[in-house]
């Protein structure tokens, strides 16, 4: 298991969480912004940072804003803790703040993640920052910025609606896995980023706030608490989430987690395991009688 | 089931960048001088700073250095420590006629104001691999030091050189500039469309340079219509001044930087019915030696502006500005190596739930047949 405590104490010849005030009152203005119209996305500035574009850089410039010296910060990517993108934006936050960190989601006050929302429903004082790869959820139909600024300006999301029209006259089905197109508000339209269908329901009404953070693209966007978030659906096409009807987690047994489907080296035997991996050693730990998780 | 999670990822990655060290260093050949690449590695250092938007031809070197002669590496090292840097001021306006010129040429006029300086270029050598260069002598390189040295005494050169294009914009052949506007500072404000001119000139500056080059290709190649005449391109040090701190009514000079300046001459303006028709410029200039970038900035700077064919990639400036960015692209080219298990199970969800439906309508089918 990684050991946290022994990463190096924070840098001195940066700023505190790396990015210098101004930049930092910046990001903060626009992400005010942000939470004030739920889904629209604000454009900011985005400097350049020791991560590449593409690599987390927009969720991490929301977190260097907001992050105090009391928070206690979790990082995950594709729901673990442990991977080496999550290691390395968690070093990065840690060498420049020396704040504390955790696994355990119950326990954090700030949580930056890439392509999930934990399974354990976050809190009132939680705030998760998801990073974004593309922010534009009319992407799917149209190139142009400028164009889709447009499309949302007169909330004309017709040709997203005939985009998934067609994906049903050709494929049968809606075939959007990821970044499922949702309505926030009852206004915006928004790219929820690429969680799966799975973890969409959890914006919406949620107790804690989400902030998106798109560094390349330079967007920040919210869903404040208690919004509502509906995924674009048919009467007779309705949203659905992903379907492992039958499986288990191998590592801990849970029925009702988001899990990846993993092949065995040898045999070639398929079989489940849970996404969130704090969650699922939770679940573990608490099987065998301990309450412990990761720190 | 012996099933781990996958984890040990701070080990993986201290080992990985210990192996980037090894790789560098097993051929056990002597250490490379920040100095070297500096001075032999010019131009490769000139386009790292052009494309990092940092001038510093020492912090580049050593960028490359250490990203092993990866020049988007060692600019993406670059535009980030830039990034951290606070902007005290913002220099004048540079007058590139005050240019000291290392290099001028026009492809317009034979003779032009000033004459013609071939410079250091390798246009007109052939491509023969020089194989002296595998045993070059400090006393050989001395030697042809001190050789050439006595040929560049300078030659009384005039301290300022007309622009060529002046000579068309004196006969009313080109269509006068257009009104000087606000600058805004693209790592300031993001990039909006239609975009305003000096942001687009700011994007081009630090785009890069093989981008830029086939973006502009195409353009001239045929999917776009410009078809460019080079009016000067001039390299050289211009000198830069900031308004004294103290005292708004006096400059105080800075430095001066080297850059490489172009200005393309394109077809007549268009649209304007009223005025008479007359030629257009397409200007690029950008930190350095490096004639490739400023040529093709200048003409994507004016393919840009072109409305006759708006389905020409390089005519659409949306598409040019955001997809020049060395450090953009390679950035998100290179995290599909990121693991993506989470949405490549959410796409196999619905692919094989898009099966089922197809399966059952085809055997739906079947039976009716």
């Amino acid at each position: 298991m990684l050991n946290i405590r022994k990463i190096k104490k924070p840098h001195t010849g940066y700023n505190f969480a790396f990015l210098d005030e101004n930049t930092k009152r910046e990001i903060r203005r626009k992400t005010l912004k942000a939470v004030a119209i739920p889904g629209h996305q604000v454009p900011f500035a985005s400097p350049e940072l020791p991560i590449a574009r593409g690599w987390g850089t927009g969720g991490l410039q929301v977190t260097m804003s907001l992050i105090g010296k009391q928070d206690i910060l979790k990082v995950i990517d594709q729901g673990c803790d442990g991977g080496v993108n999550a290691v390395n934006i968690r070093n990065l936050l840690t060498q420049t703040t020396g704040v504390q960190t955790t696994f355990d989601t119950q326990a954090a006050t700030v949580i930056q993640t890439r392509h999930r929302i934990p399974e354990e429903p976050l809190k009132e004082n939680q705030i998760l920052v998801l990073q974004v790869p593309i922010p534009e959820p009319l992407r799917f139909v149209e190139a142009s910025m400028a164009k889709t600024q447009e499309m949302h300006a007169e909330m004309d999301y017709s040709r997203m609606w005939v985009f998934l029209y067609e994906n049903i006259v050709k494929w049968g089905e809606i075939t959007i896995g990821a970044r499922y197109p949702s309505l926030v508000n009852g206004r915006y339209l928004i790219d929820p980023s690429p969680i799966p269908r799975w973890d969409v329901p959890k914006l919406n009404m949620a107790d804690s706030l989400f902030l998106f953070g798109a560094g390349r693209e330079k967007r920040i966007y919210a869903v404040p608490p208690y919004t509502r978030v509906e995924p674009m659906e048919f009467e007779d096409y309705r949203f659905r989430v992903e379907d492992f009807t039958g499986q288990a987690c191998v590592r801990c047994g849970s029925i009702d987690t988001y899990m990846n489907e993993i092949y065995d080296g040898s045999s070639g035997e398929k079989f489940y395991v849970c996404s969130d991996s704090s969650y699922c050693d939770k679940v573990r730990n608490r099987k065998e009688g301990r309450d412990d998780v990761g720190k | 089931m012996g099933y781990v999670a996958v984890s040990g990822g701070t080990e993986a990655i201290l080992n990985a960048e210990k192996l980037l060290t090894y790789f560098r260093l097993k051929g056990k050949s002597k250490p490379l001088l920040v100095e070297q690449i500096r001075d032999q590695m010019r131009l490769a250092v000139d386009k790292v700073m052009g494309e990092g938007a940092l001038y510093a031809p020492n912090m580049a070197a050593l960028a490359m250095k250490q990203a092993e002669g990866d020049l988007f590496e060692a600019a993406f090292i670059l535009r980030a420590f830039r990034a951290t840097q606070p902007r005290r001021y913002v220099s004048l306006a540079v007058d590139t006629t005050k240019m000291h010129l290392i290099r001028r040429i026009s492809g317009a006029f034979q003779e032009i104001p000033g004459g013609q300086i071939l410079g250091p270029t390798r246009d007109y050598t052939q491509r023969l691999v020089d194989f002296s260069l595998l045993s070059e002598q400090p006393k050989e390189m001395e030697k042809i030091l001190s050789n050439i040295g006595i040929q560049i005494v300078p030659a009384q050169l005039p301290d300022t050189f007309p622009k060529v294009v002046d000579l068309l914009r004196r006969e009313g052949l080109l269509a006068p500039l257009e009104p000087s506007q606000e600058v805004l500072d693209i790592t300031r404000q993001t990039l909006s469309f239609p975009s305003c001119r000096s942001a687009k000139l700011q994007s081009l500056c630090r785009g890069e340079t093989g981008a830029m080059m086939a973006l502009a290709y195409s353009s001239v190649r045929g999917f776009g219509d410009i078809h460019p005449c080079l009016g000067e391109l001039r390299v050289g040090y211009v000198p830069l001044y900031i308004t004294h701190p103290g005292c708004t009514a006096k400059s105080v000079y800075v430095g001066r930087v080297l850059v490489t300046e172009t200005e393309i001459i394109a077809q007549y303006s268009e649209g304007d019915k009223k005025n008479k028709p007359q030629l257009t410029l397409g200007y690029g200039l950008c930190f350095g030696h490096n004639e490739l970038k400023a040529m093709a900035m200048a003409i994507l700077d004016r393919s840009t502006r072109s409305k006759a064919n708006e389905k020409a990639p390089a005519e659409d400036e949306e598409f040019v500005l955001y997809h020049i960015d060395g450090i953009e692209a390679a950035g998100f080219i290179n995290h599909f190596k990121l693991p993506h298990y989470v949405t490549f199970q959410s796409t196999l969800d619905r692919l094989r739930q898009s099966q089922v439906v197809r399966g059952e309508a085809a055997d739906a089918k079947h039976q009716e047949d």
